[in-house]
């Protein structure tokens, strides 16, 4: 219970900082927008000249929406930390009776709503404009999403350990990460289309896995659980490393007395 | 072989600390310090910049993770098991910022969620009505001044009915009648509640007033402890600011140990 209190109250923090800051709102709903509407027309244009894209009209732009998914939720675990140092406030919440893992479960919380949040009011504009509906994946688009939740869970985690690790000087990873691995999650492509030597790293992540599902369903009219299963494998695997590096990390910060001198 | 003095500990010590280095790189911040802090006491930490006060106070707040030494703070042993301490303990710094976007309000009901304060909005009265802020609880805390600040930091502090409070310069940026009211609210909650302090200040009329104890601190050793008045009389001074002053400016020498 004094766990749930204290990853309520922390929840509570991040959302009176969200609720009262117009920026942050625009940010967070404003590029799914923009990326829908980009890859709505190209997606158009494409449908015309591509027989891939006419036979799986919206391939594209589910497979924007569920890489959104993944790098939302990381942004909302990383920027998390970001906004304490950011507030020079990390001293405090660590002198708390908040533990280390209550802080990432309040952040986990926080990024499923800043992505709902950020994604609605674009499937929205993807129905007007496009007469696409991502809910159109059925079922198996709760196991995507949930793997791509996960998947930006663990890549936070490790972003915000590197910022603990080595400081502000690597926050900017916290928008990077997500660009860095979309060429291997096979976003947009089969895994096939990489270079055999490529192949096997794509497939060490659990994004190629659910974008190859993604694919089955909308391209072949097929889910295989398969897919899905490996995903969340990996996911498992990942979350348990991430942790165990936030947790050098974050006792290298208390070594390091990181804690009271980030954001000055 | 007898015990070192400082492993007896009785009943009534909050604050146990034995042996307790840090070490940042080549730069030694804390060097071997040993002392005992009593239930119930007010004690100044005192020292130039430097000295390793804050060093001191993040590690015996687990903030910090000493490179050598062992510190206990309410019987726990705060390197392995310091969240059993958390809870009672708190802590108050103008180095250490709340959110600036949240309301005073927000931010002292996040703090209550925590602690696990009970009935958190008749506490933040309180505490806004004592520390003399409540026409400030729907302002951004970042919009207040930098005096408005140290006293919601205060109250952030007080929020949990802590047994024992670190303070790292509690009136810093208060003017002086506002100053003297913190202290007379400190005093006034350390004689009702039976709470232990330990005070980091440069504010020598601060230290006297509130103080029951003093720890003097140079280059990351302690190197004299008393009562203010005691201490006065010791160095043959009329202020404790020149005391203060003999310390800082002392050349260095083998150090005195700690007398409790």
């Amino acid at each position: 219970m004094s766990s749930l209190r204290r990853i309520w109250a922390m929840v509570m923090r991040y959302w009176y900082l969200l609720r009262r800051s117009v920026p942050r709102i625009i940010d967070m709903v404003s590029w799914p927008i923009v990326d829908v509407v980009m890859w709505g027309f190209l997606s158009q244009f494409l449908a015309g000249n591509s027989t891939f894209i006419a036979k799986a009209g919206g391939v594209l732009l589910a497979g924007m929406f569920l890489w959104d998914v993944m790098s939302r939720s990381q942004l909302g675990v990383s920027v998390g930390l970001l906004e304490e140092v950011w507030a020079r406030h990390l001293g405090h919440i660590f002198v708390s009776p908040l533990r280390a893992w209550e802080w990432l479960a309040a952040l986990m919380a926080m990024s499923i709503f800043r992505t709902a949040a950020g994604l609605a009011p674009a499937i929205l504009v993807a129905m007007a404009l496009y007469h696409f509906s991502l809910f159109d994946l059925g079922l198996p688009l709760a196991g995507f999403v949930a793997c791509l939740l996960v998947m930006g869970w663990w890549l936070g985690i490790l972003v915000v350990a590197a910022i603990l690790r080595w400081g502000q000087g690597a926050e900017n990873l916290a928008w990077a990460a997500p660009f860095v691995l979309s060429p291997l999650g096979a976003v947009y492509y089969p895994v096939s289309t990489l270079p055999p030597w490529l192949k096997p790293v794509a497939l060490a992540l659990p994004a190629a896995h659910v974008f190859e599902g993604m694919r089955g369903v909308m391209v072949d009219r097929v889910f295989k659980p398969g897919e899905l299963i490996d995903a969340a494998l990996l996911n498992l695997v990942y979350l348990a490393v991430a942790s165990l590096v936030f947790l050098w990390a974050f006792r290298g910060a208390r070594m390091q007395g990181k804690m009271l001198q980030m954001g000055e | 072989m007898s015990a070192h003095p400082d492993t007896i500990i009785s009943p009534n010590t909050i604050i146990s600390v034995r042996g307790l280095t840090k070490r940042f790189g080549d730069s030694l911040a804390v060097d071997d310090i040993a002392f005992t802090v009593a239930e119930g006491s007010i004690t100044g930490l005192l020292g130039g910049n430097g000295a390793g006060k804050t060093t001191t106070i993040a590690m015996l707040l687990g903030m910090l993770i000493p490179t050598a030494g062992a510190i206990r703070v309410l019987g726990v042993d705060m390197v392995a098991h310091r969240h059993r301490a958390l809870p009672h303990m708190n802590f108050a710094s103008p180095y250490v910022d709340l959110p600036h976007r949240l309301t005073v309000a927000e931010n002292l009901s996040v703090y209550a969620g925590l602690y696990g304060v009970g009935r958190p909005r008749q506490r933040i009265a309180e505490l806004a009505e004592a520390l003399d802020f409540v026409q400030m609880l729907k302002r951004d805390y970042g919009n207040l001044s930098a005096g408005q600040k140290t006293r919601v930091s205060l109250a952030k502090a007080l929020i949990n009915r802590p047994r024992l409070l670190l303070l790292d310069e509690p009136t810093a940026s208060l003017d002086p009648d506002s100053a003297d009211r913190i202290r007379r609210y400190l005093r006034d909650y350390a004689r009702e509640s039976g709470a232990t302090m330990l005070i980091a200040s440069h504010n020598m009329i601060e230290v006297e007033r509130l103080c029951d104890d003093l720890l003097m601190m140079r280059r990351g050793r302690i190197v004299d402890r008393g009562a203010p008045a005691g201490l006065i009389a010791r160095y043959g001074r009329r202020y404790l600011e020149e005391v203060f002053l003999d310390i800082a400016r002392a050349e260095p020498t083998a150090p005195a140990e700690a007398r409790p």
